[in-house]
């Protein structure tokens, strides 16, 4: 077919037949109309009965996760989040979350890494101070911090990138000996000390340059509300994923466990 | 015999069908996701109409149910996206936009069906297959339907669309949008369940059947009865032939 882009209206066409021929076709017509109309009850139907699939239902899930293999395929390191200057930041930032946080922060508090086994000897875990992290180069990130829920708010972070930190350690890399050894894993998992809130972040979103192991908030070392000592700022990540008071971080290539992904919420979350 | 004229398409009345429980769906889950997070509310000097009432929130079941909605929103967009990007392509390839696509004369026509519609003038401008507040209504409602998609995608992916979210304005611009947009939805949804009761049941069984027989001297299609129909009439017919018409223009001519 042609695009048919003359003029003016046409007029609709018209055809002459005999009342039984009407009435045939009326009937045939809203009997296809019936049948089809059962079809969104069915799809919903189905869709209710299915069981969940990490709080989602099943068919969902599968739409969901298929959803997030597409943004794969458009995300990038070069895009970044829009970032406005200090002045614009919030003086008090929205808290909205405390699992994890109930218990006082550890006096003995420090950044945990596990380390995969390597010729089938399990590693001892990697233990960081807030000197260690402070060693790198400090970020600055002013941007809307983007929340779950709808709302957004603009706030300054500081703090390392995580990327940055990972490769001065020589973390997130399979070790010698394995598949794709040298290559990095799939998944970042994260959780607080408690391990009542935990997070798995795809190792693309992981290592944006935007994405800081963050210690200041305007300035400032983290309150314990906003996560102190260290937390995770992921700014192409709605809120959910960006675990507060980082406990232990390990690598995986399937998907690490997930706090609100548990209860029905997409895994990926990408923005 | 009888006179019918072929009225919608079948694919037009797909296109209408499947988007029916699509939206509905949209909208409802849509208002799961708003709960969460209900800024907008509208005041004027005191009082304030609400976005919404928690009365109105707990009659449908709305609470705490983020999840849900969210869940529900990004499976069935496709099938949104999906079946309008097809059917502007349809109207477009097909000619059909030329029923749809308001004129210059359409608001001046509009007007004037309104006023007809109110019992304030006593005729209606002549119209082909849609008057002119119709072509309006519907032709925004295919625009709308564009702005959901794209405001959507702009709070959907904020960073990797930064360039859609900061041709919409910002993220808090595109969500105040799509929310106005779908209010929009329910508003003209209010309005075309009115006016096809008012129009009657054979405008109504036209969007499945497809076809509505002629009726002679309809009030509500004036002009129907054209001078050089197609197929030429056969004279043995039972077809109404009325008094002469004049040839239909695009420039109706008030009674």
């Amino acid at each position: 077919m042609k695009p048919d882009l003359t003029g003016t209206e046409p007029n609709l066409p018209e055809s002459d037949l005999p009342e039984s021929a009407i009435r045939r076709r009326t009937i045939k017509a809203f009997g296809w109309f019936a049948l089809a109309a059962a079809v969104p009850v069915g799809v919903y139907e189905w869709i209710n009965s299915s069981p969940n699939l990490l709080g989602a239902k099943k068919p969902l899930r599968r739409v969901l996760d298929a959803n997030a293999k597409i943004a794969q395929t458009y995300f990038s390191n070069t895009h970044l989040v829009k970032t406005f200057p200090v002045s614009a930041g919030v003086r008090d930032p929205r808290q909205n979350g405390w699992v994890g946080l109930q218990a006082p922060l550890p006096d003995d508090w420090k950044l945990q890494i596990d380390r995969p086994d390597r010729n089938g000897v399990p590693q001892e875990p990697l233990l960081f101070t807030m000197d260690d992290v402070k060693a790198l180069p400090k970020q600055e990130l002013v941007y809307d911090f983007k929340c779950v829920e709808g709302w957004s708010q603009i706030q300054h972070w500081g703090g390392v990138r995580l990327s940055d930190f990972l490769e001065r350690h020589q973390l997130g890399t399979k070790p010698a000996g394995t598949e794709h050894a040298g290559g990095l894993y799939q998944y970042i998992g994260m959780e607080t000390p408690d391990k009542k809130y935990y997070v798995g972040i795809d190792m693309e979103s992981a290592m944006h340059p935007q994405t800081l192991l963050a210690y200041e908030l305007n300035g400032q070392p983290i309150n314990n509300a906003h996560g102190a000592p260290l937390r995770l700022i992921i700014p192409h990540k709605y809120g959910v994923k960006n675990l507060k008071r980082i406990g232990r971080i390990f690598f995986a290539d399937t998907r690490p466990r997930d706090y609100w992904a548990e209860r029905g919420y997409d895994y990926y979350v990408g923005l | 015999m009888k006179r019918i004229v072929h009225k919608h398409p079948l694919a037009i009345r797909w296109f209408h069908w499947i988007n029916f429980p699509v939206l509905f769906v949209m909208i409802w889950s849509g208002l799961l996701i708003y709960w969460a997070y209900d800024p907008y509310k509208i005041t004027i000097g005191s009082w304030t109409l609400s976005f919404f009432p928690d009365w109105f929130y707990k009659a449908l079941g709305v609470p705490f149910q983020l999840a849900k909605g969210m869940a529900w929103h990004f499976v069935f967009m496709w099938l949104f996206l999906l079946n309008g990007i097809v059917y502007v392509a349809y109207t477009f390839i097909s000619g059909q936009w030329r029923h749809l696509v308001p004129d210059r004369n359409s608001f001046r026509e509009a007007i004037q069906v309104t006023a007809y519609d109110l019992g304030l003038r006593k005729s209606q401008p002549p119209f082909v297959k849609y008057n002119g507040a119709q072509k309006i209504a519907y032709f925004s409602m295919m625009v709308m339907g564009a702005g959901s998609v794209l405001t959507g995608y702009a709070i959907y992916k904020p960073t990797q669309f930064y360039w859609l979210t900061a041709l919409v304005g910002s993220y808090e611009t595109a969500r105040l949008i799509h929310f106005m947009l779908t209010i929009g939805y329910v508003l003209f949804f209010f309005v075309h369940i009115a006016q096809v009761v008012r129009a009657g049941w054979h405008n109504f069984a036209s969007m499945v059947t497809g076809f509505e027989v002629l009726k002679p001297n309809d009030p509500a299609r004036p002009l129907l009865d054209k001078p050089t129909p197609e197929p030429v009439p056969d004279p043995t017919n039972d077809r109404f032939v009325g008094p002469p018409t004049p040839d239909f223009t695009p420039t109706p001519t008030l009674s």
